[in-house]
Protein backbone atom coordinates (compact mmCIF):
# COMPACT_ATOMS: atom_id res chain seq x y z
CA UNK A 1 0.00 0.00 0.00
CA UNK A 2 1.17 3.44 -0.86
CA UNK A 3 1.82 5.53 2.62
CA UNK A 4 3.18 8.21 1.53
CA UNK A 5 -0.30 10.37 2.16
CA UNK A 6 -0.09 9.02 5.71
CA UNK A 7 3.57 10.15 6.20
CA UNK A 8 2.64 13.43 4.69
CA UNK A 9 -0.15 13.79 6.98
CA UNK A 10 2.09 13.23 9.77
CA UNK A 11 4.90 15.32 8.76
CA UNK A 12 2.14 17.99 8.67
CA UNK A 13 1.23 18.07 11.98
CA UNK A 14 4.46 18.05 12.82
CA UNK A 15 5.08 21.19 10.99
CA UNK A 16 1.89 22.62 12.22
CA UNK A 17 3.53 22.11 15.97
CA UNK A 18 6.62 23.61 14.65
CA UNK A 19 5.32 26.38 12.88
CA UNK A 20 3.07 27.69 15.78
CA UNK A 21 6.16 27.72 18.10
CA UNK A 22 8.05 29.63 15.56
CA UNK A 23 5.73 32.43 15.48
CA UNK A 24 7.14 33.77 18.58
CA UNK A 25 10.53 33.43 17.50
CA UNK A 26 9.95 35.47 14.24
CA UNK A 27 7.14 38.15 15.63
CA UNK A 28 9.76 39.07 18.58
CA UNK A 29 12.78 39.15 16.07
CA UNK A 30 10.77 41.21 13.62
CA UNK A 31 10.41 43.87 15.97
CA UNK A 32 13.19 43.99 17.78
CA UNK A 33 15.96 41.98 15.99
CA UNK A 34 16.30 39.38 19.47
CA UNK A 35 16.36 35.60 19.28
CA UNK A 36 14.62 34.75 22.24
CA UNK A 37 16.09 31.95 23.19
CA UNK A 38 14.14 31.43 25.58
CA UNK A 39 11.15 30.78 23.47
CA UNK A 40 11.12 26.97 23.85
CA UNK A 41 11.25 27.11 27.78
CA UNK A 42 8.12 29.17 27.29
CA UNK A 43 6.64 26.79 24.98
CA UNK A 44 7.54 24.10 27.91
CA UNK A 45 6.04 26.61 30.66
CA UNK A 46 2.49 26.78 28.47
CA UNK A 47 2.74 22.94 29.01
CA UNK A 48 3.18 23.37 32.74
CA UNK A 49 0.79 25.97 33.40
CA UNK A 50 -2.24 23.35 31.59
CA UNK A 51 -1.05 20.45 33.27
CA UNK A 52 -1.92 22.27 36.58
CA UNK A 53 -5.25 23.75 34.81
CA UNK A 54 -5.86 20.08 33.98
CA UNK A 55 -5.14 18.95 37.97
CA UNK A 56 -7.42 21.99 39.44
CA UNK A 57 -9.94 20.45 38.06
CA UNK A 58 -12.41 17.96 39.20
CA UNK A 59 -11.65 14.10 37.51
CA UNK A 60 -13.97 12.80 35.29
CA UNK A 61 -14.75 16.31 33.69
CA UNK A 62 -15.45 16.18 29.79
CA UNK A 63 -12.60 17.13 27.62
CA UNK A 64 -14.48 18.92 25.44
CA UNK A 65 -14.42 21.30 29.00
CA UNK A 66 -10.89 20.32 30.04
CA UNK A 67 -8.87 20.95 26.57
CA UNK A 68 -10.37 24.46 26.14
CA UNK A 69 -9.67 25.35 29.91
CA UNK A 70 -5.88 23.74 29.67
CA UNK A 71 -5.04 26.31 26.82
CA UNK A 72 -6.31 29.18 28.32
CA UNK A 73 -4.38 27.67 31.72
CA UNK A 74 -1.57 27.24 29.79
CA UNK A 75 -1.43 30.56 27.81
CA UNK A 76 -2.06 32.39 30.94
CA UNK A 77 1.22 31.30 32.56
CA UNK A 78 3.45 31.26 29.33
CA UNK A 79 2.44 34.85 28.44
CA UNK A 80 2.92 35.64 31.95
CA UNK A 81 6.30 34.08 32.38
CA UNK A 82 7.27 35.67 28.56
CA UNK A 83 5.88 39.33 29.49
CA UNK A 84 7.80 39.41 32.60
CA UNK A 85 10.91 38.20 31.02
CA UNK A 86 10.40 41.19 29.02
CA UNK A 87 9.97 43.72 31.19
CA UNK A 88 12.66 42.57 33.70
CA UNK A 89 15.24 40.38 31.36
CA UNK A 90 15.25 42.40 27.68
CA UNK A 91 14.26 45.49 28.02
CA UNK A 92 17.07 47.05 30.57
CA UNK A 93 19.02 45.60 27.65
CA UNK A 94 17.43 47.35 24.58
CA UNK A 95 20.29 49.51 23.16
CA UNK A 96 22.94 47.17 24.48
CA UNK A 97 25.06 45.65 22.10
CA UNK A 98 23.20 42.52 20.53
CA UNK A 99 25.54 39.88 22.78
CA UNK A 100 24.25 41.05 25.84
CA UNK A 101 20.46 39.93 25.22
CA UNK A 102 21.25 36.66 22.98
CA UNK A 103 23.28 35.67 26.49
CA UNK A 104 20.33 36.93 28.53
CA UNK A 105 17.81 35.12 26.61
CA UNK A 106 20.43 31.72 26.93
CA UNK A 107 20.56 32.04 30.80
CA UNK A 108 17.20 32.64 31.28
CA UNK A 109 16.33 29.45 29.34
CA UNK A 110 18.29 27.77 32.18
CA UNK A 111 17.05 29.22 34.78
CA UNK A 112 12.96 28.68 33.67
CA UNK A 113 14.29 24.86 33.40
CA UNK A 114 15.54 24.61 36.29
CA UNK A 115 12.97 26.59 38.43
CA UNK A 116 10.30 24.12 36.88
CA UNK A 117 12.57 20.86 37.75
CA UNK A 118 13.49 21.94 41.38
CA UNK A 119 9.73 23.91 42.24
CA UNK A 120 7.11 22.21 40.27
CA UNK A 121 5.66 18.90 42.26
CA UNK A 122 7.13 15.85 40.98
CA UNK A 123 8.59 17.47 37.63
CA UNK A 124 11.61 15.86 38.32
CA UNK A 125 10.50 12.63 36.18
CA UNK A 126 7.71 13.23 33.38
CA UNK A 127 3.61 14.46 33.77
CA UNK A 128 1.32 12.80 32.70
CA UNK A 129 -1.59 14.53 30.41
CA UNK A 130 -4.99 13.68 29.93
CA UNK A 131 -5.71 10.17 27.32
CA UNK A 132 -6.43 11.61 24.43
CA UNK A 133 -5.82 8.90 22.05
CA UNK A 134 -8.91 7.27 21.04
CA UNK A 135 -9.54 5.80 17.21
CA UNK A 136 -7.94 7.17 14.62
CA UNK A 137 -10.05 9.26 12.04
CA UNK A 138 -9.95 7.14 8.60
CA UNK A 139 -9.75 9.50 5.80
CA UNK A 140 -8.87 6.90 3.36
CA UNK A 141 -7.54 3.30 3.41
CA UNK A 142 -4.58 4.61 3.59
CA UNK A 143 -4.60 7.74 5.43
CA UNK A 144 -5.99 7.72 8.96
CA UNK A 145 -5.17 10.90 11.19
CA UNK A 146 -4.67 10.25 14.64
CA UNK A 147 -6.51 13.05 17.12
CA UNK A 148 -3.90 14.41 18.68
CA UNK A 149 -2.69 15.54 14.54
CA UNK A 150 -6.00 16.70 13.83
CA UNK A 151 -6.36 18.83 16.83
CA UNK A 152 -3.01 20.44 15.97
CA UNK A 153 -3.95 20.80 12.04
CA UNK A 154 -6.93 22.08 12.92
CA UNK A 155 -6.14 25.00 15.84
CA UNK A 156 -2.58 26.13 13.76
CA UNK A 157 -4.66 27.21 10.80
CA UNK A 158 -6.73 28.89 13.00
CA UNK A 159 -4.12 30.81 14.55
CA UNK A 160 -2.34 31.71 11.82
CA UNK A 161 -5.20 33.20 10.14
CA UNK A 162 -6.13 35.04 13.52
CA UNK A 163 -2.95 36.46 13.30
CA UNK A 164 -2.91 37.38 10.06
CA UNK A 165 -6.49 39.37 10.29
CA UNK A 166 -4.84 41.01 13.54
CA UNK A 167 -1.85 41.74 12.36
CA UNK A 168 -3.04 43.42 8.64
CA UNK A 169 -6.60 44.76 9.24
CA UNK A 170 -6.17 45.97 12.99
CA UNK A 171 -5.36 49.04 14.89
CA UNK A 172 -2.66 47.56 16.88
CA UNK A 173 -1.39 45.07 14.13
CA UNK A 174 -0.72 48.16 11.99
CA UNK A 175 1.11 49.55 14.57
CA UNK A 176 2.69 46.45 14.92
CA UNK A 177 4.02 46.56 11.24
CA UNK A 178 5.05 50.22 11.49
CA UNK A 179 7.09 49.36 14.80
CA UNK A 180 8.79 46.78 13.07
CA UNK A 181 9.68 48.48 10.16
CA UNK A 182 10.72 51.79 11.87
CA UNK A 183 10.26 51.82 15.76
CA UNK A 184 11.85 55.72 16.29
CA UNK A 185 9.30 56.87 13.25
CA UNK A 186 6.51 54.76 15.05
CA UNK A 187 6.95 56.39 18.22
CA UNK A 188 6.59 59.61 16.33
CA UNK A 189 3.22 58.71 15.03
CA UNK A 190 2.14 58.53 18.64
CA UNK A 191 2.95 54.70 19.28
CA UNK A 192 3.83 53.53 22.34
CA UNK A 193 6.62 50.79 20.87
CA UNK A 194 7.11 49.54 24.51
CA UNK A 195 3.25 47.81 24.69
CA UNK A 196 3.85 46.81 20.72
CA UNK A 197 7.30 44.61 22.01
CA UNK A 198 5.05 43.18 24.88
CA UNK A 199 2.38 42.31 22.58
CA UNK A 200 4.66 40.48 20.54
CA UNK A 201 6.31 38.57 22.92
CA UNK A 202 1.94 37.36 24.34
CA UNK A 203 1.09 36.34 21.31
CA UNK A 204 4.45 34.28 20.54
CA UNK A 205 3.69 33.05 24.27
CA UNK A 206 0.07 32.22 23.88
CA UNK A 207 0.73 29.87 20.38
CA UNK A 208 3.38 28.36 22.01
CA UNK A 209 0.97 27.39 25.34
CA UNK A 210 -1.62 26.14 22.30
CA UNK A 211 1.59 23.89 20.74
CA UNK A 212 2.65 22.91 24.46
CA UNK A 213 -1.32 21.27 25.15
CA UNK A 214 -1.07 20.18 21.44
CA UNK A 215 2.42 18.47 21.90
CA UNK A 216 1.16 16.90 25.57
CA UNK A 217 -2.03 15.94 24.35
CA UNK A 218 -0.10 13.77 21.38
CA UNK A 219 2.78 12.29 23.95
CA UNK A 220 0.40 11.94 26.43
CA UNK A 221 3.13 13.68 28.82
CA UNK A 222 5.39 16.49 29.48
CA UNK A 223 8.79 17.12 31.07
CA UNK A 224 10.97 20.08 32.01
CA UNK A 225 13.45 19.70 28.88
CA UNK A 226 10.55 19.40 26.19
CA UNK A 227 11.57 22.93 25.37
CA UNK A 228 15.33 22.65 24.43
CA UNK A 229 14.92 20.56 21.56
CA UNK A 230 11.41 21.31 20.07
CA UNK A 231 12.47 25.35 20.63
CA UNK A 232 15.72 24.82 18.04
CA UNK A 233 13.36 23.11 15.75
CA UNK A 234 11.22 25.94 15.76
CA UNK A 235 13.84 28.08 15.51
CA UNK A 236 15.06 26.43 12.51
CA UNK A 237 12.09 26.87 11.17
CA UNK A 238 11.35 30.54 11.68
CA UNK A 239 14.92 30.59 10.15
CA UNK A 240 14.20 28.74 6.96
CA UNK A 241 10.92 30.68 6.49
CA UNK A 242 12.67 33.84 6.64
CA UNK A 243 12.62 35.22 10.22
CA UNK A 244 10.72 37.95 10.96
CA UNK A 245 7.87 36.88 8.38
CA UNK A 246 5.07 35.24 10.23
CA UNK A 247 4.25 33.51 7.25
CA UNK A 248 7.46 32.20 6.94
CA UNK A 249 7.23 30.59 10.45
CA UNK A 250 4.17 28.77 9.08
CA UNK A 251 5.35 27.70 6.09
CA UNK A 252 9.31 26.96 7.51
CA UNK A 253 7.56 24.66 9.88
CA UNK A 254 5.73 22.41 7.31
CA UNK A 255 8.77 22.29 5.38
CA UNK A 256 10.45 20.96 8.52
CA UNK A 257 8.10 19.05 9.61
CA UNK A 258 7.46 16.91 6.39
CA UNK A 259 11.36 17.14 5.50
CA UNK A 260 11.62 15.19 8.77
CA UNK A 261 8.98 12.95 8.44
CA UNK A 262 9.61 11.29 4.42
CA UNK A 263 13.71 11.30 5.90
CA UNK A 264 12.03 8.88 8.25
CA UNK A 265 10.24 6.76 5.95
CA UNK A 266 12.01 7.55 2.74
CA UNK A 267 15.90 7.87 3.26
CA UNK A 268 16.42 4.56 3.99
CA UNK A 269 15.05 2.62 0.99
CA UNK A 270 18.02 4.61 -1.10
CA UNK A 271 20.55 2.20 -1.94
CA UNK A 272 23.75 2.65 0.27
CA UNK A 273 22.25 4.91 2.64
CA UNK A 274 20.27 1.97 4.79
CA UNK A 275 22.08 3.09 7.83
CA UNK A 276 21.47 6.88 7.35
CA UNK A 277 17.46 6.66 7.54
CA UNK A 278 14.75 6.32 10.24
CA UNK A 279 13.98 8.28 13.68
CA UNK A 280 17.20 8.66 14.70
CA UNK A 281 18.43 10.39 11.24
CA UNK A 282 15.60 12.67 11.28
CA UNK A 283 17.20 15.55 13.30
CA UNK A 284 20.09 15.55 10.96
CA UNK A 285 17.88 15.87 8.00
CA UNK A 286 16.12 18.87 9.52
CA UNK A 287 19.53 20.97 9.69
CA UNK A 288 20.83 19.96 6.51
CA UNK A 289 17.78 21.07 4.80
CA UNK A 290 18.14 23.97 6.59
CA UNK A 291 22.28 24.31 5.38
CA UNK A 292 21.29 23.88 2.02
CA UNK A 293 17.96 26.67 2.15
CA UNK A 294 20.56 29.09 3.71
CA UNK A 295 23.49 28.21 0.81
CA UNK A 296 20.52 29.33 -1.89
CA UNK A 297 18.22 32.06 -0.30
CA UNK A 298 20.38 33.45 3.13
CA UNK A 299 17.09 35.41 3.86
CA UNK A 300 15.26 32.38 3.80
CA UNK A 301 11.82 30.89 1.86
CA UNK A 302 9.70 33.72 2.36
CA UNK A 303 12.27 36.42 3.54
CA UNK A 304 12.86 39.39 2.29
CA UNK A 305 16.69 40.54 0.99
CA UNK A 306 17.72 43.11 4.18
CA UNK A 307 17.91 45.80 1.43
CA UNK A 308 14.13 46.05 1.29
CA UNK A 309 14.29 46.83 5.27
CA UNK A 310 16.38 50.26 4.96
CA UNK B 1 1.50 86.37 24.59
CA UNK B 2 3.84 83.54 25.15
CA UNK B 3 5.44 81.76 22.54
CA UNK B 4 4.43 78.41 20.80
CA UNK B 5 7.71 76.41 21.70
CA UNK B 6 10.53 77.81 23.83
CA UNK B 7 13.68 76.66 23.96
CA UNK B 8 15.65 77.48 27.05
CA UNK B 9 19.40 76.60 27.12
CA UNK B 10 18.94 73.43 25.54
CA UNK B 11 21.72 70.47 26.15
CA UNK B 12 22.08 67.13 24.26
CA UNK B 13 24.78 64.97 25.04
CA UNK B 14 25.45 61.92 23.52
CA UNK B 15 27.35 59.94 26.24
CA UNK B 16 30.30 62.36 26.86
CA UNK B 17 29.79 64.28 23.86
CA UNK B 18 27.74 67.05 24.02
CA UNK B 19 26.25 67.84 20.39
CA UNK B 20 24.03 70.46 21.26
CA UNK B 21 25.63 73.11 23.69
CA UNK B 22 22.73 75.20 25.06
CA UNK B 23 20.53 76.73 22.66
CA UNK B 24 17.33 78.71 23.44
CA UNK B 25 15.12 80.01 20.75
CA UNK B 26 11.48 80.09 19.96
CA UNK B 27 8.54 79.93 17.64
CA UNK B 28 5.47 81.68 17.32
CA UNK B 29 2.04 80.30 16.04
CA UNK B 30 2.45 80.70 13.01
CA UNK B 31 5.13 81.45 11.88
CA UNK B 32 8.09 79.86 10.36
CA UNK B 33 11.69 79.69 12.09
CA UNK B 34 14.29 77.81 10.66
CA UNK B 35 17.74 76.48 11.65
CA UNK B 36 20.00 76.17 9.16
CA UNK B 37 24.21 75.28 9.47
CA UNK B 38 26.27 72.51 8.13
CA UNK B 39 26.48 68.91 8.89
CA UNK B 40 27.02 68.27 12.78
CA UNK B 41 25.65 72.10 13.63
CA UNK B 42 22.57 70.13 15.93
CA UNK B 43 20.24 70.41 13.73
CA UNK B 44 18.69 67.24 13.50
CA UNK B 45 19.84 66.34 17.26
CA UNK B 46 17.59 69.86 18.13
CA UNK B 47 14.30 67.98 16.63
CA UNK B 48 15.20 64.58 17.98
CA UNK B 49 15.12 65.99 21.44
CA UNK B 50 12.07 68.58 20.83
CA UNK B 51 10.07 65.23 19.49
CA UNK B 52 11.16 63.13 22.66
CA UNK B 53 13.40 60.54 20.61
CA UNK B 54 16.30 61.89 22.60
CA UNK B 55 16.37 63.13 26.39
CA UNK B 56 17.96 66.23 26.72
CA UNK B 57 20.77 66.62 29.34
CA UNK B 58 19.62 70.77 30.19
CA UNK B 59 17.75 72.88 29.56
CA UNK B 60 13.64 73.74 29.00
CA UNK B 61 11.49 72.96 26.34
CA UNK B 62 8.18 74.69 26.73
CA UNK B 63 5.08 73.69 24.30
CA UNK B 64 2.14 75.34 24.37
CA UNK B 65 2.87 76.17 27.63
CA UNK B 66 3.83 72.92 28.85
CA UNK B 67 7.16 71.45 29.75
CA UNK B 68 8.23 68.94 27.57
CA UNK B 69 11.27 67.27 29.31
CA UNK B 70 10.50 63.70 29.98
CA UNK B 71 7.74 62.98 28.00
CA UNK B 72 8.15 60.00 25.62
CA UNK B 73 7.37 60.29 22.22
CA UNK B 74 4.29 58.98 21.54
CA UNK B 75 2.97 61.24 24.27
CA UNK B 76 4.32 64.14 22.41
CA UNK B 77 3.12 64.04 19.11
CA UNK B 78 -0.28 63.96 21.19
CA UNK B 79 0.31 67.36 22.62
CA UNK B 80 0.64 68.94 18.95
CA UNK B 81 4.26 68.74 18.33
CA UNK B 82 4.63 66.45 14.66
CA UNK B 83 8.11 65.79 13.25
CA UNK B 84 8.92 64.45 9.56
CA UNK B 85 12.26 63.06 10.09
CA UNK B 86 15.69 63.74 8.07
CA UNK B 87 15.90 60.72 5.98
CA UNK B 88 11.82 61.45 5.37
CA UNK B 89 11.77 57.32 6.90
CA UNK B 90 8.33 56.23 5.60
CA UNK B 91 7.14 52.90 6.15
CA UNK B 92 8.17 51.40 3.16
CA UNK B 93 6.03 48.24 2.95
CA UNK B 94 3.18 49.47 3.93
CA UNK B 95 0.93 51.15 1.20
CA UNK B 96 0.78 55.17 1.19
CA UNK B 97 -2.78 55.35 2.39
CA UNK B 98 -1.78 53.05 5.25
CA UNK B 99 1.74 55.41 5.86
CA UNK B 100 -1.01 58.43 5.78
CA UNK B 101 -3.28 56.68 8.61
CA UNK B 102 -0.70 56.00 10.72
CA UNK B 103 -0.01 59.62 10.78
CA UNK B 104 -3.30 59.71 12.63
CA UNK B 105 -2.57 56.80 14.87
CA UNK B 106 -4.09 59.00 17.86
CA UNK B 107 -7.25 60.12 16.29
CA UNK B 108 -9.82 58.61 16.45
CA UNK B 109 -12.64 61.28 14.32
CA UNK B 110 -12.74 59.00 11.94
CA UNK B 111 -15.29 61.50 9.27
CA UNK B 112 -12.00 63.80 9.91
CA UNK B 113 -9.13 61.31 9.11
CA UNK B 114 -10.84 60.66 5.83
CA UNK B 115 -11.03 64.85 4.72
CA UNK B 116 -7.62 64.95 5.94
CA UNK B 117 -6.24 62.03 3.79
CA UNK B 118 -7.88 63.60 0.81
CA UNK B 119 -6.42 67.21 1.54
CA UNK B 120 -3.14 65.13 1.54
CA UNK B 121 -4.00 63.92 -1.80
CA UNK B 122 -5.16 67.38 -2.90
CA UNK B 123 -1.73 68.41 -1.56
CA UNK B 124 0.16 65.99 -3.36
CA UNK B 125 -1.75 64.63 -6.53
CA UNK B 126 1.16 61.79 -7.14
CA UNK B 127 0.04 60.44 -3.53
CA UNK B 128 -3.53 59.74 -4.23
CA UNK B 129 -2.67 58.35 -7.40
CA UNK B 130 -0.78 55.90 -6.18
CA UNK B 131 -1.99 55.05 -2.85
CA UNK B 132 -2.32 51.65 -2.76
CA UNK B 133 1.30 51.45 -3.64
CA UNK B 134 3.39 50.01 -1.15
CA UNK B 135 5.63 53.82 -0.05
CA UNK B 136 9.04 51.81 -0.45
CA UNK B 137 8.48 51.99 -4.25
CA UNK B 138 8.04 55.88 -4.03
CA UNK B 139 10.69 58.11 -6.08
CA UNK B 140 13.07 60.00 -2.61
CA UNK B 141 10.60 63.18 -3.69
CA UNK B 142 7.46 61.62 -3.60
CA UNK B 143 8.66 59.70 -0.21
CA UNK B 144 9.20 63.17 1.21
CA UNK B 145 5.76 64.58 0.27
CA UNK B 146 4.49 61.42 2.01
CA UNK B 147 6.21 62.05 4.91
CA UNK B 148 5.29 65.45 5.04
CA UNK B 149 1.69 64.65 4.41
CA UNK B 150 1.60 61.92 7.31
CA UNK B 151 3.41 64.40 9.49
CA UNK B 152 0.05 67.08 8.80
CA UNK B 153 -2.30 63.87 9.33
CA UNK B 154 -1.67 64.32 13.29
CA UNK B 155 -3.43 68.30 12.44
CA UNK B 156 -0.25 69.30 14.72
CA UNK B 157 0.16 72.81 15.94
CA UNK B 158 3.65 72.80 15.39
CA UNK B 159 4.87 70.92 12.21
CA UNK B 160 8.98 70.15 12.65
CA UNK B 161 10.56 69.46 8.78
CA UNK B 162 14.39 67.67 9.24
CA UNK B 163 16.36 68.20 5.56
CA UNK B 164 13.00 68.10 3.45
CA UNK B 165 14.84 68.60 0.35
CA UNK B 166 17.53 66.85 1.01
CA UNK B 167 19.06 64.37 -1.78
CA UNK B 168 16.15 65.81 -3.84
CA UNK B 169 16.11 66.93 -8.06
CA UNK B 170 15.76 71.00 -8.54
CA UNK B 171 12.36 70.62 -9.21
CA UNK B 172 11.19 68.40 -6.68
CA UNK B 173 12.91 70.08 -4.42
CA UNK B 174 11.46 73.62 -5.72
CA UNK B 175 7.70 71.59 -5.27
CA UNK B 176 8.76 70.95 -1.74
CA UNK B 177 9.78 74.24 -0.90
CA UNK B 178 6.48 75.95 -2.48
CA UNK B 179 4.49 73.36 -0.51
CA UNK B 180 5.88 74.74 2.31
CA UNK B 181 5.16 78.48 1.32
CA UNK B 182 1.62 77.08 0.89
CA UNK B 183 1.42 75.65 3.92
CA UNK B 184 2.46 78.58 5.73
CA UNK B 185 -0.10 81.14 3.84
CA UNK B 186 -2.51 78.53 5.56
CA UNK B 187 -1.35 79.36 8.57
CA UNK B 188 0.87 75.90 9.37
CA UNK B 189 3.60 77.16 12.34
CA UNK B 190 6.92 75.22 11.04
CA UNK B 191 10.12 75.06 12.66
CA UNK B 192 12.51 73.48 9.51
CA UNK B 193 15.81 72.57 9.76
CA UNK B 194 17.66 72.55 6.03
CA UNK B 195 21.15 73.02 4.85
CA UNK B 196 19.79 74.56 1.74
CA UNK B 197 19.99 78.06 3.70
CA UNK B 198 18.97 80.17 0.69
CA UNK B 199 15.67 78.28 0.05
CA UNK B 200 15.26 77.93 3.66
CA UNK B 201 15.93 81.79 4.69
CA UNK B 202 13.66 83.02 1.81
CA UNK B 203 10.42 81.47 3.26
CA UNK B 204 11.49 81.97 6.73
CA UNK B 205 10.17 84.67 9.24
CA UNK B 206 12.62 83.98 11.74
CA UNK B 207 16.17 81.85 11.23
CA UNK B 208 19.37 80.85 13.78
CA UNK B 209 22.72 79.91 12.37
CA UNK B 210 24.06 76.42 14.42
CA UNK B 211 27.58 75.90 14.55
CA UNK B 212 28.90 72.88 16.39
CA UNK B 213 25.93 72.96 18.73
CA UNK B 214 25.30 76.52 19.54
CA UNK B 215 23.36 79.21 17.85
CA UNK B 216 26.03 81.73 16.52
CA UNK B 217 23.47 84.18 15.02
CA UNK B 218 20.00 84.86 14.68
CA UNK B 219 17.39 87.50 12.74
CA UNK B 220 14.66 87.84 10.65
CA UNK B 221 14.75 85.82 7.29
CA UNK B 222 15.70 88.31 4.98
CA UNK B 223 18.29 89.69 7.14
CA UNK B 224 20.13 86.48 7.19
CA UNK B 225 19.88 86.08 3.71
CA UNK B 226 21.72 89.14 3.23
CA UNK B 227 23.95 89.02 6.01
CA UNK B 228 27.78 89.31 4.75
CA UNK B 229 28.92 86.45 6.84
CA UNK B 230 25.88 84.06 6.03
CA UNK B 231 26.63 84.59 2.69
CA UNK B 232 30.05 83.64 2.56
CA UNK B 233 29.86 80.55 5.22
CA UNK B 234 26.50 78.84 3.64
CA UNK B 235 25.68 80.62 0.44
CA UNK B 236 28.37 79.97 -1.24
CA UNK B 237 29.83 83.34 -2.01
CA UNK B 238 32.91 85.01 -1.59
Amino acid sequence: MNELPQQLANGLALGALYGLIAIGYTMVYGIVQLINFAHGEIFMIGGFGALTTYLALPSGTSLMVVIPLMIIGGAIASVAVATAAERFAYRPLRGAPRLAPLITAIGLSIVLQQLVWGFYPDAKKPRSFPEFHGESFKIFDNLYLQRADAFILVLAPLCMLALGMFVAKSRSGRAMQATAQDPDTAKLMGINTDRIIVMAFAIGAAFAAVAAVAYGLDKGQINFEMGFLLGLKAFTAAVLGGIGNIYGAMVGGVVLGLAEALSIAYIEEIPGMQQLGGGAWANVWAFVLLIVVLLVRPQGLLGERVADRA
Amino acid sequence: MTALLEVEDLRVAYGKIEAVKGISFSVEAGQVVTLIGTNGAGKTTTLRTLSGLLKPSGGRILFDGKPLNGIPAHKIVALGLAHSPEGRHIFPRLTIAENLQLGAFLRTDKAGIEKDVQRAYDLFPILGERRKQAAGTLSGGEQQMLAMGRALMSQPKLLMLDEPSMGLSPIMMQKIMETIVELKAAGTTILLVEQNAQAALSLADQGHVMEVGKIVLSGTGPDLLHDESVRKAYLGED
